[in-house]
């Protein structure tokens, strides 16, 4: 199979079936739900029947309709955060690239600072004083992830605005707008794509360990990580249940990955042998 | 080794393949049907173009091929046994004591970690030739032979700590240290500037005569190849094209690519004699002083001047400031100081400050065609984009005259939807003139334009430029380190030495006695295909850096 | 070179100043006001401001930052505001067990994943590669409870070879604190090695792939001389940074992993501390592990100028 042009390999491939079932579950999760995610329908931890067929949960809800309306949470979640993350990430990153001078020393220094110490333990810092709302997670992870955005931006800027191409197009006269328009996005848009990938399964990992560790979405919001803690307990009866929502979370993971390896390696040979 | 008589065959190679293995089955063919004999004392050449095989011959006269790669059919007899039956443990007896490698590029073949002496020592020592104090000994003798610094300390220094020329020949002495029967020299001089070449050309020469080992040396460079060589093999996509002694190849060649390759570099040592009418000036540059983040002056108060149909060359070493010039003059570095006037008007230093009509009458053609075009564009893109910028013209006039400029370039019409991935290397280069041409200029600076191309392809981008200078009148500023070409296409010269103008003025006069003493230095090292030119240059040398010494002029700062 | 080390180490403790700057301010600067924190909604005008007082917010905030800097660095680290209790002694039992199961995991992590690194970079292409280069893909991308929950279902609920609770009290003999922290210390080991071995492996191939090392080959050396002698000293500096990085991303794996195990550690208390906003435990918390990550950092960035032969040997 070929995608723009590339072969896409078989991991690519699986990749990309996994994103685009998560993607449909999560955006039709009313429609494909068998129940609400809210509805008592049984007894705590009831059995796999025909009807349920992942079981009950800890309150008598079915299980495989809270997992997809899950679905609808972690991704959502993770996706307006990475959006959020890029945006600011780019705009900074691709403004100290051009700018360069002290809007650069400056922007480098405060995210050296933000890197100083580790992505959770500064999450950790904040959220004990601002507590765990939706747009207060929101905020802080978008923020404290757009300082490796913005390294990425910076340099793949510097880098293309040093091509020689760029500087033809410099030197023709050309406006600053249609030279990164035309001569430096179109050839960073593949590791920016991949970029977008790596952030989206970080930030997703990261909210999920936030909710798993009782310091994210809070109830009755139900996502993944969440899941996996109210259900932790049930390892110990040796049932599945919490590792259905764990494994949701890994496979949506591994599938990003595939498909964040297979962009990076385009790129890699985009600039040997032209595509 | 064994007490061999002077004659016998030391190495016979016999119909040599080497191929490339991939998942899908055999690959290309790298070297196909090569065939050579070595007596001791003897040095065959190894001539061609990149991707001539002749580095792959090379190694697997060590038993050695790059991987992916194997040697897939032929013999080679090395002192009666076959280097292709040999088990791994034979084979590594052979590399070093048997045969050894001298590389192009000492810089990156010297392990960093180590010191010299660990390095030079090594095949001696672990071939279990000699004990470790032996080897240093004989390392010392070595260094000393090779006129390397101070010889008892030299090994102590680790390769980072020593230059470029100096490492090259410390790579000799490690090759040298087991006395090997059979030296491969793949590329030696190649990455050196060309003053550097001519001492560490001299060391091998005389370390190969004194030792009386047999050698190949491998180079894209006839005149090289002619000071060191008894016999040249000319290879062509990894086929002999023609075998014989030097005199034989270098005077008279029986194959026309083996007659072009010997024209060209004869056709350097040529003068254009045409001058330009004596027009007001397009370019004048006048003191000009310009320098990165204000401190070092990397050019420092340059003038010239360029009239119509005139070719400026700018020649200088790596590092003098040349191509510092040509950012200066475009606009890319600002200038500090001094004036430079196109067409009577005084440039602005910023780009940014520059008229439209000024940035399209000077247009730039680069050393790298790989990078100087967006990978991502079509040709159409790429060259009609200056055309549409600057004239404004609808898109049907545009496509016009990219094809109009395509057919310039003989290059064919269907490449206009093409992609630059798709072209070779000389076609891209054409692709840059045809951009540059676009937005049809008065003056056209050329930033070392066939130093990353082949030799025959590089004479063609030159004849192109020619033809284009006759057609349209232009004014080039030739940008090079390569003396040959400035010979054949400048009427006009400036030499430059770390930052500052030596010499200047027409290239018949500049390049004839009385010279600058800098010129000389730099004329005498271009090798020439008299094959007693190395002896010449030597016994002239210490004159020169005499007169150097004299102006006052230090190579190394 | 000594000036570069000294220079590293003057920049470390310079980032460890700006951390602690960060972590007071994040405390204190953010516009919610820890007295309203503390008593969520039980919080009165009055209670407020007796709650500001006894935290001593009524005082300028640059004030509070030289204080509590200058007790931390005398190892006074305020009260808990949920215990009362003296945070160092609430901290040090809890810092000892997260420093065992972290050595625990890097002993063990550290020399396998460098040693099956080494062998799919000397076998590269081969099958032992490839299932290597696959199987780290997957668990890569693995989060540390779904290891965690996996293994105790099957390794401790269906087969009962190891306790599904780390328990250990101060007073656990080691041998036994071996047993009960074993499957915390797989999970980590499984989870950190996946990227150590794919980097180690990355940095050996591009040695491996270095002029200097076909040079070696051609000088007829056995193999094992090239690898241990030629490319090992200089694979050195790019798998000790891999490795430094790695430890550091346990900080972060010991905090999740110890929920799953409710092993008492540091990350355990300092959850504990955020959803009860008790600032003092959480700067405490916060400032040993900002102070582990940059130790390791700047280990790293030390024995890489250690090893480098250009900084070791100037012109």
């Amino acid at each position: 199979m070929r995608l723009f042009g590339h072969r896409v390999p078989l991991t690519a491939l699986i990749g990309l079936v996994i994103i685009a079932v998560n993607l449909i579950t999560a955006i039709g999760a009313p429609w494909i739900a068998p129940f609400d995610q809210a509805n008592v329908v049984g007894d705590a931890w009831g059995d796999p029947t025909s009807q349920n067929l992942l079981g009950l949960d800890n309150l008598g809800r079915d299980l495989l309709s809270r997992l997809i309306y899950g679905a609808r949470m972690s991704i959502g979640l993770a996706f307006v955060i990475t959006c959020l993350s890029f945006a600011l990430g780019i705009v900074t990153g691709f403004a100290a690239a051009v700018l360069r001078g002290w809007v650069d020393t400056l922007l480098s220094r405060i995210v050296d600072l933000l890197l100083s110490m580790p992505t959770l333990i500064f999450a950790f810092i904040v959220l004990s004083v601002l507590g765990t709302d939706l747009p207060v997670l929101i905020l802080t992870i978008a923020i404290l992830d757009s300082t490796k955005v913005f390294r990425l931006s910076r340099a793949l800027a510097m880098n293309l605005a040093a091509l020689e191409y760029v500087e033809v197009a410099q030197v023709r006269g050309e406006g600053l707008w249609w030279v990164i328009r035309k001569e430096i996005l179109p050839n960073a848009a593949a590791p920016l794509i991949a970029e977008f990938g790596l952030r989206f399964s970080f930030a997703f990992l990261f909210i999920a360990a936030l909710s798993f560790l009782g310091l994210g979405v809070q109830p009755p919001n139900a996502d993944w990580g969440s899941m996996v803690r109210d259900y932790r307990d049930m390892i110990n009866l040796d049932a599945m249940a919490p590792l259905y929502p764990a494994g949701a979370i890994a496979i949506l993971t591994i599938g990003v990955n595939f498909v964040v390896d297979w962009m990076l390696s385009i790129h890699s040979h985009a600039h040997g042998d032209g595509a | 080794m064994n007490a061999r008589q002077a004659g016998e065959h030391v190495l016979q190679v016999d119909c040599l393949r080497v191929e490339v293995r991939t998942d899908r089955g055999p690959g290309p063919v790298l070297v196909d049907n090569v065939s050579f004999a070595l007596r001791r004392g003897e040095v065959i050449g190894l001539i061609g173009e990149s991707g001539a095989g002749k580095s792959t011959i090379g190694l697997a006269t060590l038993g050695y091929t790059r991987r992916g790669c194997h040697i897939s059919g032929g013999t080679l007899d090395f002192d009666g046994r076959d280097i292709r039956q040999m088990t791994a443990a034979e084979r590594r007896a052979l590399r070093g004591p048997g045969v050894a490698y001298i590389a192009q590029s000492a810089a990156a073949s010297f392990n960093p970690a180590m010191t010299l002496f660990e390095q030079v020592c090594e095949i001696p020592v672990r071939h279990g030739m000699m004990s470790v104090q032996q080897a240093r000994t004989e390392a010392v003798r070595l260094f000393r032979e090779l006129e390397l610094p101070n010889p008892e300390r030299f090994g102590e220094r680790y390769p980072h700590q020593v230059s470029g020329g100096q490492l090259q020949r410390a790579m000799a002495a490690m090759a040298m240290a087991a006395k090997p029967d059979i030296l491969v020299f793949d590329e030696p001089t190649t990455a050196l500037d060309v003053t550097t070449q001519v001492e560490v050309l001299a060391a091998f020469r005389k370390l190969i005569r004194e030792h009386r080992t047999a050698a190949i040396y491998i180079t894209h460079d006839l005149a090289v190849v002619a000071q060191i060589a008894d016999h040249i093999m000319v290879l062509r996509h990894g086929k002999t094209v023609e075998y014989g002694t030097a005199g034989q190849i270098l005077q008279s060649p029986r194959e026309e690519y083996t007659r072009r390759l010997v024209a060209e570099r004869v056709a350097g040592h040529t003068f254009r004699d045409d001058l330009a009418s004596a027009e007001t000036p397009i370019l004048e540059v006048s003191n000009v002083v310009a320098s990165y983040h204000s401190l070092l002056r990397v050019i420092d108060g340059v003038s010239l001047d360029v009239r119509r149909g005139d070719t400026v060359a700018v020649v200088g070493e790596s590092g003098s400031g040349k191509s510092t010039l040509a950012r200066v003059i475009i606009g890319l570095l600002p200038r500090q100081s001094g004036d430079i006037r196109f067409r009577g008007d005084s440039l602005p230093p910023r780009l940014a400050a520059r008229s439209r009509d000024q940035l399209r009458r000077i247009q730039m053609i680069y050393q790298m065609p790989d990078v100087a075009l967006n990978p991502n564009q079509t040709l159409l893109e790429i060259i009609g984009r200056p055309v549409q910028f600057y004239f404004g013209r609808p898109r049907e006039q545009v496509r016009a005259r990219v094809l109009e400029l395509l057919r310039m370039m003989d290059l064919p019409e269907h490449f206009i939807g093409r992609k630059p991935g798709e072209l070779s290397g000389g076609q891209k280069q054409r692709v840059g003139i045809a951009r540059a041409l676009a937005a049809e200029p008065d003056l056209i600076i050329c930033d070392e334009v066939t130093s990353a191309l082949d030799q025959l392809v590089g004479e063609e981008i030159l004849r192109l430029l020619k033809r284009l200078q006759d057609e349209l009148g232009l004014a080039y500023l030739f940008i090079t380190h390569d003396l040959g070409t400035v010979k054949r296409i400048a009427n006009k010269v400036v030499v430059m030495l770390k930052g500052k103008l030596v010499a200047g003025g027409e290239t018949a006069k500049v390049f004839a006695p009385p010279y600058h003493p800098y010129t000389e230095l730099l004329l005498s090292s271009v090798p020439e295909m008299r094959s007693d030119w190395l002896d010449e240059v030597l016994s002239r040398r210490a004159q020169t850096l005499q007169a150097m010494r004299d102006a006052q002029i230090q190579l190394v700062p | 070179m000594l000036r570069l080390i000294a220079q590293r180490l003057g920049l470390g403790l310079l980032t460890l100043f700006a951390a602690s700057v960060l972590i007071f301010a994040g405390t204190e600067i953010l516009p919610g006001d820890l007295a309203s924190a503390v008593l969520q909604n039980s919080a009165t005008p009055e209670s407020l401001a007796e709650m500001r007082k006894e935290l001593g917010l009524d005082r300028p905030a640059a004030v509070r930052y030289v204080e509590w800097l200058g007790h931390a660095v005398e190892g006074d680290l305020g009260r808990s505001l949920a215990s009362h209790r003296d945070v160092v002694e609430e901290i040090t039992p809890r810092l000892k067990n997260t420093m065992f199961l972290a050595v625990y995991a890097a002993v063990v992590a550290v020399p396998l994943a460098v040693v099956l690194g080494l062998m799919a970079a000397i076998w590269q292409g081969g099958i032992y590669d490839r299932a290597v280069n696959f199987v780290t893909l997957l668990t890569i991308s693995v989060p540390e409870y779904l290891v965690g929950y996996i293994l105790i279902k099957y390794l401790s609920v269906r087969l009962g070879w190891f306790p599904s609770l780390a328990n250990v009290t101060p007073d656990t003999p080691l041998l036994e604190r071996i047993g009960l922290t074993f499957l915390p210390m797989l999970t980590l080991v499984l989870v950190v090695m996946a990227h150590m071995m794919r980097m180690t492996r990355a940095s050996v191939l591009q040695i491996m792939a270095s002029p200097y090392i076909e040079m070696a080959f051609l000088k007829g050396l056995p193999k094992w001389r090239v690898v241990v002698r030629h490319a090992f000293p200089n694979a050195l500096a790019p798998i000790i940074n891999v490795i430094a990085l790695d430890l550091a991303y346990l900080i972060v794996g010991v905090v999740v992993v110890e929920a799953v195990f409710v092993y008492p550690g540091l990350g355990q208390l300092m959850v504990d501390a955020v959803s009860k906003h008790d600032v003092p435990l959480v700067q405490a918390c916060g400032l040993i592990f900002a102070g582990a990550f940059i130790l390791l950092n700047m280990t790293a960035d030390v024995l890489a100028i250690l090893t480098n032969p250009r900084l070791r040997h100037p012109r």
